[in-house]
């Protein structure tokens, strides 16, 4: 049986060492989104951000960290103590399992399971039950109030993100995930360019189900408290915040994968723009030279040193870059690196612009959210399913060119979905007896 | 012991383990968590026979969707009067003796007939996904059922709503 | 490799252990649960002989099995709620209203 286990163990090596990585980078990953979420705020409101710990506030998340663990450990009086620990645990483990599926990189993947994309939904649904639990074990009004909300919303928009991803399977042909960024590189063309319907639910079905603003009510600070968070404190409320950015950077992996070509850089299959291969090493070198540029500059003189650390370290990267670039097209450690670059590139600007949508609009409130979910996107997501399959019908069958059939059925689902919103719109007015607005 | 008796011994502990904690806990909460954690030993259960679509169906249906439900449910319905009752019926003897008597009598047959239920014979493996014979299975032998079961939740919808709707 | 009548066991254990939760549980939610328990190991029996003769029959009517339980339990659910509601207990021989 050791023998057994043992043959198991050398046989599925890399892929272990690749969930130890990402098990170990996560959470440094999620405090650094933290981080840029800080920043990005402050940028759009005009100041500066965290600019004390480490230079220009690089160090703030390891401070966080450490405040937190040197937290007191409070558990409320009579809190069912068994599921009090176990709720954040569930909502962590979930947003870490599902990250077994998403490809990195040609080989940088845990597992390429075949129903992948399946497994990823399957798993992400069961973090509701972290909110759900850690809100009633708490036995506090407000936040079983706020699990309750929170969870309505999710298990709401997850009807219309579980369709908007059926869309762009529908194009792929295929749950695998590593094939689904194949079929992208077959077809020549981002899915987002021939689904961008679908995009877009998955877009505003994602702010919605990592209980993000504008959809943030549950867990709005002028509202809940702090919604099912609020009795927790110190690390444990580190578990729930760490599963909560988890999720964020999930979901982005899975818009990137699905919708915007994966791990491929831009325009994979065009030789003459083989000069991009080198673009993520430029892009480094150009961040090493500000770190450099920066350093002098520094008030203080720690601070200096460590710029110029984190400069040389970027510059190394850089270096990795440029060499793995160098290297020829058909060795894999190339499409490796470069397409973890890539990939990384493309979630950072997803949940960027998450951040952008978050600072910008105001909060729904959450019977709007529900009408929201319920009365124009779950219809329009299945609008939008059975117009893909209708043009994919009309190109493969009756061929019809893609495009054709493609531009139609967007147009026709773009006409529902405005239809949809006049029907809602008519509803709710005050012209016609309805008290909402 | 190879490892395909490793993964079935330990998610058919982890699935009886479960079931048996499910139906002897007082908390309806903590019977639900331990019913999560049943389903998902079935479901790692269909995984190891190759049932990949419906190891991802049960987590999504049924941990995610049926288990939410019922622990809604628990958290409107005021459960502190009914921790401190008598949690099993008057009949309970009668019904252990009655349900192992049960049990005893199919593992006996079962027993009797395992000469039949040996491996599996060996097929050629083939070359379609699970998920794609699925599907191509369900909508084409098995339309009639798949449209009789989306009226069936359609009805359990409307029926649900009316039924938890406050009478105004 | 493991042979069917392993899966059939475990089917049969989860049975049993259901049946003991119907028949002897009060509370009717755990009872719906049970209930469940009892599903699972339906499942478990038609995928183990869906892999045994090598169709994929067993597993459509496994999900089906998963349609209609969830369908159940929604209904079953709101039944409690709407009970609940009225009687203000969820204990399964105090919902004797039709006695006098």
């Amino acid at each position: 049986m050791i023998q057994d286990l043992i043959q198991f163990m050398l046989r599925h090596l890399w892929p272990l060492v690749f969930g130890v990585v990402i098990v170990a980078v996560l959470p440094l990953l999620a405090g650094y989104v933290v981080l840029m979420e800080r920043k990005v705020m402050a940028d759009m409101q005009a100041r500066l951000g965290p600019m004390r710990v480490g230079p220009h506030g690089l160090l703030q998340p390891i401070a966080d960290a450490v405040k937190l663990l040197m937290k007191e450990d409070i558990t409320p009086d009579k809190a069912d103590r068994w599921i009090f620990w176990l709720a954040p645990l569930i909502s962590v483990t979930a947003a870490m399992a599902a990250y077994a599926a998403v490809p990195f990189g040609p080989v940088f993947q845990v597992a390429d399971l075949n129903v992948g994309l399946l497994f990823i939904t399957a798993v992400m649904s069961m973090g509701i039950f972290g909110i759900i639990l850690g809100g009633w074990s708490s036995n506090s009004h407000y936040s079983l109030l706020g699990a309750l909300r929170s969870s309505a919303q999710v298990i709401s928009y997850e009807t219309a993100v579980g369709f908007a991803i059926v869309s762009g399977l529908l194009l792929a042909g295929t749950l695998s995930m590593q094939k689904i960024v194949q079929a992208q590189a077959e077809q020549q063309v981002w899915f987002i360019f021939l689904a961008p319907v679908g995009f877009f639910l998955y877009l505003v079905g994602s702010i919605a189900e990592t209980n993000r603003a504008p959809f943030d009510l549950p867990e709005a600070e002028s509202e809940l408290v702090a919604g099912y968070m609020t009795e927790y404190s110190g690390f444990r409320w580190a578990i729930y915040f760490l599963g909560e950015y988890a999720a964020m950077i999930m979901v982005s992996s899975i818009a990137v994968t699905l919708f915007l070509g994966g791990w491929m850089r831009p325009f994979p299959n065009v030789s003459w723009l083989g000069f991009l291969d080198f673009l993520p090493a430029v892009v480094t070198l150009g961040v090493a030279g500000y770190c450099f540029w920066r350093a002098p500059r520094q008030p203080v003189q720690i601070q200096k040193v460590v710029m110029a650390l984190f400069g040389a370290g970027v510059l190394l990267v850089a270096g990795v870059l440029g060499w793995a670039a160098s290297l020829p097209e058909t060795m894999t450690e190339r499409g490796g690196i470069l397409g973890a670059f890539w990939f990384l590139l493309k979630v950072f600007s997803y949940i960027y612009g998450f951040m952008w949508v978050r600072f910008t609009f105001p909060r729904f409130r959450f019977d709007q959210l529900m009408r929201l979910g319920w009365h124009i996107l779950i219809p329009l997501s299945i609008v939008n399913v059975v117009g893909i399959g209708t043009a994919l019908v009309l190109a493969k069958q009756m061929h019809w060119p893609r495009w054709s059939a493609i531009s139609l059925t967007t147009a026709v689902t773009l006409l529902i979905a405005a239809w949809l919103v006049h029907l809602e719109l008519e509803r709710t007015s005050p012209a016609s007896g309805g008290a909402e607005a | 012991m190879s490892l395909d008796q490793i993964f079935f011994y330990f998610f058919g502990g982890i699935a009886i383990l479960g079931a048996v904690l499910t139906v002897t806990r007082r908390n309806p909460v903590h019977s639900a968590v331990f019913l999560i954690t049943a389903l998902l030993a079935t479901a790692g259960i269909f995984l190891l026979q190759r049932a990949e679509f419906l190891f991802a169906a049960q987590i999504i249906l049924y941990v995610g969707g049926i288990m939410v439900l019922f622990i809604f449910v628990i958290m409107l319905v005021d459960i502190d009067v009914a921790l401190r009752r008598v949690q099993f019926t008057r009949q309970r003897w009668v019904a252990l003796l009655l349900a192992l008597v049960l049990g005893a009598q199919v593992a006996l047959a079962l027993w009797m007939g395992r000469a039949g239920f040996r491996l599996p014979p060996a097929r050629p493996a083939s070359t379609e996904g699970n998920t794609e014979l699925i599907g191509r299975v369900l909508f084409q032998s098995y339309m009639l059922p798949f449209e009789i079961a989306s009226i069936l939740l359609l009805v359990a919808l409307v029926g649900a709503v009316m039924m938890a709707k406050r009478k105004t | 490799m493991i042979p069917t009548s392993h899966y059939l066991f475990l089917s049969l254990m989860m049975l049993t252990v259901g049946i003991i939760g119907v028949l002897t549980r009060r509370n009717v939610i755990i009872i719906l649960m049970s209930i469940e328990l009892i599903l699972n190991a339906v499942n478990i029996n038609l995928v183990a002989f869906s892999r045994h003769f090598g169709t994929v029959d067993g597993q459509i009517f496994a999900l089906f099995v998963i349609t209609a339980a969830a369908a159940e339990a929604a209904v079953g659910l709101g039944i409690i709620i709407a009970f609940f509601r009225n009687r203000e207990t969820v204990l399964a021989d105090e919902m004797d209203l039709l006695k006098w």
